[in-house]
């Protein structure tokens, strides 16, 4: 047997407060080191399961492994633990960086996992290092680009050393340049990575395999070649590859 | 974003709407010594009974001392002042709208406590806007929430004004966007009628608002937020200006124990 699965989901069913089902019995695996899409129209629940990898939702019904660790929301230590070895960058930059600097900002994930001080300096100097962000430490987030703000919400990340690093939509609103600067630092991690995204050249680009959810189910689960060639199970889950590109 | 542009600001003053580079003293001094020194001078200035007038020519000397080594520049200085007019226009008025025991100056007749409270509100609030334009203007943002954080605040506090700062651009930001959008529409604002949109902008940035707080706050517990900013980093202090920034207040007090001598 091999190690334990970097995240293994089983039967996962959640239901908002409001009645609204997001996620009918999803099953999923992946292991260390892997890099996979979830692809799927809006609305399809990509954020809603992303979000129980680490605990911030808990589900209805079914269960989260990360690692060793049974996600339950009872156990605060291990949802502590959790969250320290899967890292979310949101899709939204401003909803992640909040403190008044840069640099505060990477920091805050190392403090809050009560390491020493010289300990946290070299995490967060070396995640703004592996992003090209050293020069902009002392920066207010607000001052910086869209494109270095993605970058330096990716070091927040990077900077808890996760084993886990998961992306929503990494590559939206991204200019040419910055979208594959951002794949080149993505490719030079030694981590698994779970890659929540619309543009499916950049899933090709950066992982061999990739699912799609659909209404709370996965409906694929493929190499990512196979899926993109799939033109009917595409159009099916209303994605499609850009004008004139095809597999 | 920052009015006052200078030759060079090492990167100091990105983002500041206040701050004012300059390599002065008073800038050097670390954010909670500044607070701590202004906060007690403003107490003992605004406790010294106005009678007591020979104090406040002291406190009026110390803080053109203060402001002459902050090298701050003091037309800017002079335009932020300009925020205390209401207050003068009120105290203005108070020798006129007060009762009591009148005098006539010509063929104006002044009430004594009205004159005497119009007084004290203008010496003072002087006093204070001096201070906090020195304050705000050598002192970034930054270094005045580390310096919240080094005297103890309630971390609450200091956590609800980092996000205010920091969000307060994005929602600015957010708000100029609708703007253009609502004006790219063809509307134009055009009296009373046009209010019904501004309300329904203002609802819609709030909800955005809103939801934004939860985005965030789900951000932050992703990555352990445990109920403190302890990331948030603090300034290195010399006992220099512990000493340098007493002194401020100190010789607010020796100046209040000097008029307190010469009034009785």
């Amino acid at each position: 047997m091999m190690a334990k699965p970097s995240v293994h989901v089983s039967a996962l069913h959640y239901a908002y407060p409001d009645g609204n089902k997001a996620l009918n019995g999803v099953d999923l695996t992946i292991t260390k080191g892997e890099r996979v899409a979830l692809l799927g129209p809006n609305g399809a629940g990509k954020t809603t399961l992303v979000m129980h990898l680490n605990g911030i939702l808990s589900p209805t019904s079914g269960s989260i492994d990360i690692g060793e660790f049974a996600l339950d929301e009872k156990n605060k230590e291990v949802t502590k633990k959790v969250r320290e070895r899967v890292g979310i960058v949101f899709q939204d930059p401003d909803d992640q960086l909040f403190m008044p600097t840069v640099y505060e900002d990477v920091a805050f994930g190392p403090t809050n996992m009560g390491l020493a001080r010289e300990e946290i300096e070299r995490r967060s100097t070396r995640a703004l290092e592996m992003v090209g962000m050293v020069e902009l430490r002392d920066r207010a987030p607000h001052h910086l680009s869209f494109g270095q703000r993605r970058r330096v919400a990716v070091a927040t990340v990077l900077a808890m050393e996760p084993e886990i690093l998961i992306l929503d939509e990494p590559s939206s609103n991204l200019d040419p340049a910055s979208r594959r600067e951002l794949s080149e630092i993505l490719l030079s991690l030694d981590v698994t990575i779970l890659m929540v995204t619309h543009d499916l050249p950049y899933a090709f680009e950066l992982c061999q395999r990739s699912l799609i959810l659909n209404q709370g189910e996965i409906v694929a689960d493929d190499l990512t070649v196979n899926i993109l060639r799939n033109q009917r199970l595409l159009t099916a889950n209303r994605l499609e590859l850009p004008h004139g590109f095809s597999f | 974003m920052h009015t006052e542009s200078h030759a060079h600001t090492h990167g100091h003053s990105v983002g500041e709407r206040l701050y004012i580079h300059r390599h002065s003293f008073v800038h050097e001094l670390p954010g909670h010594i500044k607070l701590v020194a202004f906060f007690v001078f403003i107490i003992i200035a605004v406790l010294t009974p106005i009678q007591q007038w020979q104090s406040f020519v002291g406190y009026f000397l110390i803080i053109s001392v203060a402001l002459a080594l902050s090298k701050l520049p003091m037309l800017t200085l002079a335009k932020r002042a300009t925020i205390e007019f209401p207050f003068i226009i009120f105290a203005l008025l108070m020798p006129f709208t007060a009762g009591g025991e009148m005098f006539d100056i010509g063929p104006v007749s002044l009430s004594r406590e009205g004159s005497i409270a119009g007084l004290n509100l203008i010496t003072k609030a002087t006093l204070g806007v001096f201070c906090s334009m020195i304050l705000a203007g050598s002192t970034t943002t930054h270094s005045l929430l580390a310096g919240f954080v080094r005297i103890k605040t309630p971390s609450l506090f200091v956590q609800i004004a980092a996000f205010m700062i920091r969000y307060l651009n994005v929602i600015n930001d957010q708000m100029a966007r609708m703007k253009v959008a609502r004006e790219s529409r063809g509307f134009q604002a055009q009296g009373i009628r046009s209010w019904p949109i501004f309300t329904s902008t203002l609802g819609a940035l709030f909800i955005r608002s809103y939801e934004r707080g939860e985005r965030v706050h789900l951000a932050m517990l992703a990555r352990g937020y445990a109920g403190t900013l302890s990331s948030l980093s603090v300034e290195n202090v010399r006992p220099k200006h512990w000493r340098a920034g007493l002194t401020f207040p100190f010789l607010a007090a020796l100046s209040f124990l000097l008029g307190r001598v010469l009034f009785s």
